[in-house]
C-alpha cells in the first residue's frame, strides 16, 4: 500500500510540518516515507507544498505528480493541483480560506472550515493539524493512537505545552 | 524500526560527517546546501570542533586545505556556483595529496542560475573541474540513507589514498526528509597520517605539503605516483547498482535523485510490457565500466538511455563505455526543472515503439 499526499498553502500555515508529521507517523509505524518540501523564494509570505509518501514498498521517485491525497490551504494551491489528482483521489479544502467549490466530480471532496475552527477554539495556529486529522481520518492511512503517538513524539520537550492543542486540533478535524 | 530518524538530506549528511570523526568544517551559505553549515554551526561548538563561516568559498577551500594538511578529517560544503570558486583550491589539494571532503549539492546553472535541483556540474566534477592531471573520486547518493553512508566513505577513501573526495547530491536530496540510521563507527582509533604537517615534537624531519614543483621530472614523478593510487581507486572503489539489465532490452543510466524517478519510470514501463533495466552509477568517477560490460556480455540487442538533470554530460561515459556496441540515447530536463516519469516512460516507448 502507498499513500502519495501533497499539502499545499502558504508559508506559515504550517504545511511542511503537517506533512512531517504524515511522514513521522509513518515512519514510526515501520513504513518507507519520503517528504519532499518546496524550496525557494516562493516560501515566504508566498506558497508553500510539500510531496509526502507513505509506503510498503521502497519510495522510488519522492516526486508526486499524480497525488491520491490533496491538502489545500488557500485558493492558489487548489488552483495549481486540482487538475493533479487521481480519479477516485481525495481533495480536502479549508473552505473558511478557499471561496470556490472544487470543480472535480470524479474524486471525493472534503470542506472543511479548519482556519475558522482553529480560531474558534483559541488555536489559531493549527488549522494544519486539524485538516491533518481529517486526512488520516478519511484514508485510514493510520489509526488514531498511531497519529495521536506520533505527535506526542515529534513535539519537542521544550514545547511540552504545545502538545495538548496539538492534539485537540488533530482530534477536531477526525472527528469533523 | 531501528534507529531511525526523519532528518533532512543536508542536516543528516553533517551529522553523519561529525560521527566520521570530520572536526572541523569551513563553509559559506548558498541555497540549496546551506542546512549543512547551519547544522555545523549549531554542533561544532558542542563537540569541541570548528565551524567557521568564511568570507568567501575561495576561503573556505583554502582553510580545507590547511586543516587536511595537518591532517585531521576536515570538510566544506556549497552548492554550483560557490564549488566554481574553489576550484583552484581542488586543484592545489588534489596536487599537495591533502585529503578532504567536499560536498556540492547542485543546483541548475551555468551562472548564479538557479537554486532548483541539477546535476548539471557532472562535467566539472568528473572531468576536472581545477587544473592538472587529477581526479575527484565522486560519490553519488540517491537517498538520504546513502548519503549518510557515503559520507563516511568519503572520509576513509580520502585518507586511504590521500585524495580529496566529492559527494555529489542536487538540491532535492539535500532539502527532502527520509528516515535515516547512523551506524555506529569508531573513529577513535584512525590510522595515523605520518605525512601530515601536525609539529615535529622535535622527534621527526619536518613534513611539508606543497603543490609547486618547478623540475618538469620532479614533478613528472609525482604525477605518475599519484596516477597509480588513482589506478588503486579504480580498481577498488567502484561503485553501482544494477537491477534486471541482463534481459533487458532497454537498459536506463542515470544516478542521484534521477535514478529513483527512472526507477519509477522502470516499474510503469515493465507493466507495459517492456524489458527494462537500469544502471545507477554510484561512484560517477571511477565511473562503473564494469556495470556495462556485465549487461552487455549477454549478446542481446539492446539500447542505454542515460537519463539526466542536465543537457546530456554523463551520457559521454555511456558512450565511452558502451563504446559502440549498443545504441546509445539520452533524455534529460534542465535549469532546475526535475524529469517525470511519464516523460521518461514517453521515452522508454520512443525506443521499444509501441505495444
Amino acid at each position: 500500500m502507498t499513500h502519495e499526499t501533497i499539502f499545499a498553502g502558504f508559508g506559515g500555515q504550517g504545511i511542511l510540518f503537517a506533512g512531517k508529521v504524515i511522514a513521522y507517523a509513518g515512519m514510526l509505524e515501520g513504513k518507507n516515507v519520503s517528504h519532499l518540501p518546496s524550496y525557494g523564494p516562493e516560501m515566504r509570505g508566498g506558497t508553500a507544498n510539500c510531496s509526502v509518501i507513505v509506503s510498503d514498498e521502497d519510495v522510488a521517485s519522492p516526486i508526486i505528480t499524480e497525488p491520491a491525497n490533496l491538502v489545500v490551504m488557500n485558493g492558489p494551491s487548489l488552483d495549481k493541483f486540482e487538475n493533479a489528482v487521481i480519479p477516485g483521489g481525495k481533495i480536502f479544502i479549508d473552505s473558511a480560506l478557499i471561496n470556490r467549490k472544487c470543480e472535480r466530480d470524479d474524486a471525493d471532496v472534503f470542506e472543511i472550515p479548519a482556519t475558522q475552527m482553529a480560531n474558534d477554539m483559541g488555536l489559531p495556529k493549527l488549522a494544519n493539524m486539524i485538516m491533518v486529522g481529517k486526512l488520516i481520518k478519511e484514508t485510514q492511512m493510520f489509526t488514531w493512537e498511531q497519529l495521536k503517538g506520533a505527535v506526542t513524539k515529534l513535539v519537542p520537550a521544550a514545547k511540552a505545552a504545545m502538545l495538548d492543542s496539538n492534539i485537540k486540533a488533530l482530534e477536531a478535524g477526525y472527528n469533523y | 524500526m531501528g534507529n531511525k530518524v526523519l532528518m533532512k538530506g543536508n542536516e543528516a549528511l553533517a551529522e553523519a560527517a561529525i560521527r566520521a570523526g570530520c572536526r572541523h568544517f569551513f563553509g559559506y551559505p548558498i541555497t540549496p546546501q546551506t542546512e549543512v553549515s547551519a547544522y555545523m554551526a549549531k554542533k561544532m561548538p558542542k563537540i569541541g570542533g570548528t565551524f567557521l563561516q568564511a568570507e568567501s568559498e575561495v576561503s573556505a577551500i583554502n582553510m580545507v586545505y590547511g586543516a587536511g594538511g595537518a591532517g585531521v578529517r576536515v570538510m566544506t560544503s556549497s552548492s554550483s556556483p560557490g564549488i566554481s570558486l574553489k576550484q583552484e583550491g581542488i586543484s592545489y589539494i588534489a596536487g599537495a595529496d591533502v585529503p578532504c571532503v567536499i560536498v556540492n549539492i547542485v543546483r541548475g546553472g551555468p551562472g548564479l542560475g538557479g537554486i532548483q535541483p541539477a546535476q548539471s556540474d557532472y562535467f566539472q566534477a568528473t572531468k576536472g573541474g581545477g587544473h592538472g592531471d587529477y581526479h575527484l573520486v565522486v560519490l553519488a547518493p540517491s537517498s538520504i540513507q546513502e548519503m549518510v553512508d557515503l559520507t563516511a566513505d568519503a572520509f576513509d577513501i580520502g585518507d586511504k589514498y590521500r585524495c580529496p573526495v566529492m559527494i555529489m547530491g542536487d538540491g532535492m536530496l539535500g532539502q527532502m526528509m527520509e528516515p535515516v540510521e547512523f551506524k555506529d563507527t569508531d573513529v577513535s582509533d584512525l590510522p595515523e597520517k605520518e605525512w601530515a604537517t601536525s609539529g615535529t615534537g622535535m622527534k621527526r624531519k619536518k613534513n611539508i605539503i606543497n603543490s609547486l614543483f618547478i623540475e618538469a621530472s620532479e614533478l613528472e614523478d609525482l604525477v605518475l605516483e599519484r596516477q597509480q593510487r588513482y589506478d588503486e581507486i579504480i580498481k577498488n572503489e567502484v561503485r553501482y547498482e544494477a537491477i534486471d539489465t541482463e534481459g533487458a532490452d532497454i537498459i536506463l543510466v542515470a544516478y542521484g535523485t534521477t535514478a529513483r524517478i527512472a526507477k519509477t519510470a522502470m516499474a510503469k514501463a515493465k507493466e507495459l510490457g517492456y524489458k527494462v533495466g537500469i544502471i545507477r552509477p554510484i561512484t560517477l568517477w571511477p565511473f562503473p565500466f564494469e556495470a556495462f560490460e556485465k549487461a552487455l556480455s549477454s549478446g542481446t540487442k539492446k539500447t542505454f538511455l542515460s537519463v539526466e538533470m542536465s543537457m546530456g554530460q554523463m551520457v559521454e561515459d555511456v558512450r565511452l563505455a558502451v563504446n559502440g556496441r549498443a545504441d546509445v540515447e539520452f533524455f534529460g530536463r534542465t535549469g532546475g526543472i526535475v524529469p517525470t516519469p511519464k516523460e521518461i516512460l514517453a521515452k522508454i516507448v520512443e525506443i521499444g515503439g509501441a505495444k
